[in-house]
């Protein structure tokens, strides 16, 4: 197979912050620095990898550092990453809105780049008028256009209104127009960012649709950002997982998708939360409220067998409460609710305001996976009203890595549709020992 | 360059172009953008109004009544003889269309950066779609300027007899080639040093509204006396453009070889630097504009 597109060590650094009376300083120093004295550009040499959470030295940034990899003809290449991990300049430079700052890319054949449908539709002009100069914005001849008219125009959805002027559209119809439009490309490389997501779901269906017909009976090349990991799983052959603005893998589209996925998650595994961290649901009485809640287990490493061991500080803020039931609610990486275990009331000593339990749960049944959990506070009062005192969400977050015999349980062999609640359990209450 | 046996890369993107390296192809390629651009701004120029393309002569018209009561009558600035009307008429044409041209060119990356920012199309398009576009209106107030000098000469009202239009009339598409020239090449050359200092803009706004006094349009350049000043006035480019028109067709301007050639000159150089730095700051002007 030939190579349709190449990236050689393709870098692109940006500036942050305002463009003001300094940046006109940095521009003086860089032309007298590269131009007059033939020197490097001093600019370059301080710029550092985008991580956009931490805060950086230098106000120049490697939105990319080194791309280097190359697509086959034909392929189909997913590129995922987080936000702001640079798949968007990616697509920029590839479709020659913004140059790179070193290295080349290299491709062959026509690329036509999707970044957003729609592109330079005109308010006052028709659906028709429009389809017009959007496809040739798009790089259409006036002649290709109108040989596709009446496939557009049917694909879009929009025949009724195709003589009346964008502005009276709905966006939705608006949107269905741009992409009908972009459908009909005829390129040898097409560039999509994340323009699926729009749309409702019949149109989200014939759109992925059409991307799949371009890709597996036309042959061409496309290369596709999306947040939507089923799109991507759908569309592509290939994937590329960008991270802070370099190639972390490329691979198979599956692998790339589950590295991503828990990639995502691993960063977010925690064993605790103290007092500040805790975050609650806030329709609770909160007259005895958790300190700080914590698993036993390394959150990296659960077996599917061993007992999951919590331990729980709380306040009593309210002396009048002696009992209570301690909850512990189970979710996976969906946010479905797989597990839950509520202990019997317990009785709160009465010579202290601050608690300790000790949670055992044996036998969690939890298939290998990602999971959340929350914590209760609560009383069952005789007339069966539940008091939430306190609840604190996802305050624990670990993973169910191996297994100790063979003993996977898919999700669907669940009891109580895809509940467990759990009855093998140890719980103990005591005094805070400071 | 390429290891690879599967013929020729087709798209090569480099750091840096090298400066002469303009896509005269890939501009040809988008001819047809060019076209509906064209026909945007002229079919949406007047969407949902009455008077539709009426507005193209109403236009003009109020400009030289005002300027007729302000300039001619209230302030009694010398049209050589020649009609009022008819005098500013032909300075409000000329300076409209490259104005226009100009404004066109200079807002190019300002007011399209959200379409840039998408898309990809070489971007001279636009200026040079802005150009055609404004030729519509131009060539109306043209025949309006038929129109009245008929008026003039064969109806016999007063000031006709000063009339005489002469040979150098045939001159016209060349001046309006020039007028053009000059728009784009300032404009486009404006417009590149605007994209990441707003300052320039501001400046700019204001130079080419004072640029139009600095100009043979309310006055005829005859009545400029001083002679260093006189010399200041032939250092814009536009000026002899302006003579050259009002001489062929009126019979009273300063016509001259010289100041045509110089106004073509500068306009060559100007277009030349003006599409050089333009392709310079297109690759990268997403970044700072």
């Amino acid at each position: 197979m030939a190579t349709a597109i190449e990236f050689n060590h393709v870098s692109k650094l940006y500036r942050l912050g305002l463009v003001s009376t300094g940046t006109f300083r940095e521009d003086i120093k860089r032309w007298w620095t590269t131009q007059v004295r033939h020197k490097e550009d001093p600019f370059l040499t301080i710029g550092e990898t985008n991580d956009r959470g931490t805060k950086g030295e230098s106000q120049f940034v490697w939105a990319l550092r080194d791309i280097d990899f190359k697509v086959e003809q034909g392929d189909v290449v997913g590129i995922i990453g987080k936000n702001g991990a640079g798949k968007s300049t990616l697509l920029k430079l590839l479709s020659k809105i913004t140059a790179p700052t070193t290295g080349d890319i290299r491709a062959r054949g026509r690329i036509a780049s999707l970044l957003e449908v729609g592109t330079g539709f005109h308010p006052e002009m028709t659906g028709r008028e429009n389809i017009y100069l959007n496809g040739a914005i798009l790089g259409m001849t006036k002649e290709e256009i109108s040989r596709k008219l009446d496939e557009i125009i049917d694909f879009s959805g929009c025949e009724r209104y195709i003589d009346t002027p964008v502005k009276r559209y709905s966006s939705g119809m608006r949107v269905r127009l741009g992409f009908a439009v972009a459908a009909h490309l005829d390129p040898d490389i097409l560039v999509v960012d994340e323009v699926l997501a729009v749309g409702d779901a019949e149109f989200q269906k014939k759109a992925i649709g059409k991307m799949q017909d371009v890709s597996t009976s036309q042959g061409r090349t496309v290369l596709f950002v999306s947040h939507n990991m089923a799109s991507v799983r759908a569309l592509c052959k290939n994937g590329v997982l960008l991270e802070n603005g370099i190639v972390r893998q490329t691979g198979t589209a599956d692998e790339i998708i589950d590295l991503y996925l828990k990639t995502s998650a691993d960063s977010e595994l925690r064993d605790h939360l103290s007092t500040t961290e805790i975050q609650r649901n806030k329709n609770t009485l909160r007259e005895l409220e958790y300190t700080e809640v914590r698993i036993l287990n390394d959150v990296r490493n659960v077996s599917t067998e061993e007992p999951l061991i919590f331990n729980l500080k709380f306040h009593r803020n309210n002396r009048s409460i002696n009992n209570c039931q301690i909850g512990i609610i189970i979710r996976d990486e969906f946010d479905n609710h797989v597990g839950s275990y509520y202990s019997q009331q317990l009785a709160l000593p009465s010579d202290t305001n601050d608690f300790e339990a000790k949670v055992v749960l044996k036998n969690h049944q939890l298939a290998m996976g990602i999971y959340r959990i929350n914590f209760n506070l609560s009383l069952m009062d005789f007339v069966a009203k539940c008091k939430n005192y306190d609840i604190v969400i996802d305050a624990i977050q670990f993973e169910i890595k191996y297994l100790d015999k063979c003993h996977h349980i898919p999700f669907a062999h669940w009891p109580f549709s895809g509940r467990t609640s759990y009855q093998d359990a140890e719980i103990e209450i005591y005094p805070l020992k400071s | 360059m390429s290891q690879d046996t599967h013929g020729e890369w087709t798209t090569i993107i480099k750091p840096k172009e090298s400066l002469l390296s303009i896509n005269l192809k890939e501009l040809w390629d988008y001819r047809d953008l060019c076209s509906l651009f064209i026909r945007r701004d002229i079919t949406t120029q007047f969407k949902q109004t009455v008077l539709g393309p009426l507005w193209f002569i109403i236009q003009p018209t109020m400009t030289v009544l005002l300027y007729t009561v302000v300039f001619g009558n209230i302030a009694q600035i010398s049209t050589d003889g020649l009609p009022q009307p008819l005098f500013y008429l032909a300075g409000v044409s000329l300076w409209g269309y490259f104005s226009g041209c100009l404004g066109k060119a200079r807002g190019t990356f300002a007011g399209n950066a959200a379409l840039f920012g998408k898309v990809y199309f070489p971007r001279l398009i636009v200026p040079i779609s802005g150009m055609v576009s404004g030729l519509l209106n131009f060539g109306i107030q043209m025949l309006l300027f038929g129109v009245v000098y008929c008026v003039y000469v064969f109806g016999g009202l007063p000031g006709g007899d000063m009339v005489s239009t002469n040979m150098t009339a045939l001159l016209f598409p060349l001046y309006v080639v020039m007028l053009a020239g000059l728009g784009l090449g300032f404009g486009i050359i404006f417009s590149s040093f605007s994209t990441k200092y707003r300052d320039v803009a501001l400046l700019l706004n204001y130079v080419t509204s004072l640029w139009m006094y600095a100009t043979p349009i309310i006055y005829p350049m005859s009545t400029v006396s001083s002679q260093k000043l006189k010399l200041i006035m032939q250092l814009n480019p536009v000026s002899s453009i302006f003579e050259g028109f009002k001489y062929g067709f009126l019979g009273a301007g300063e016509f001259s070889w010289t100041g045509l050639t110089y106004s073509f000159t500068v306009m060559v150089v100007l277009l030349f630097l003006g599409v050089i730095i333009f392709n310079r700051v297109q690759r990268n002007f997403m970044d700072t504009v």
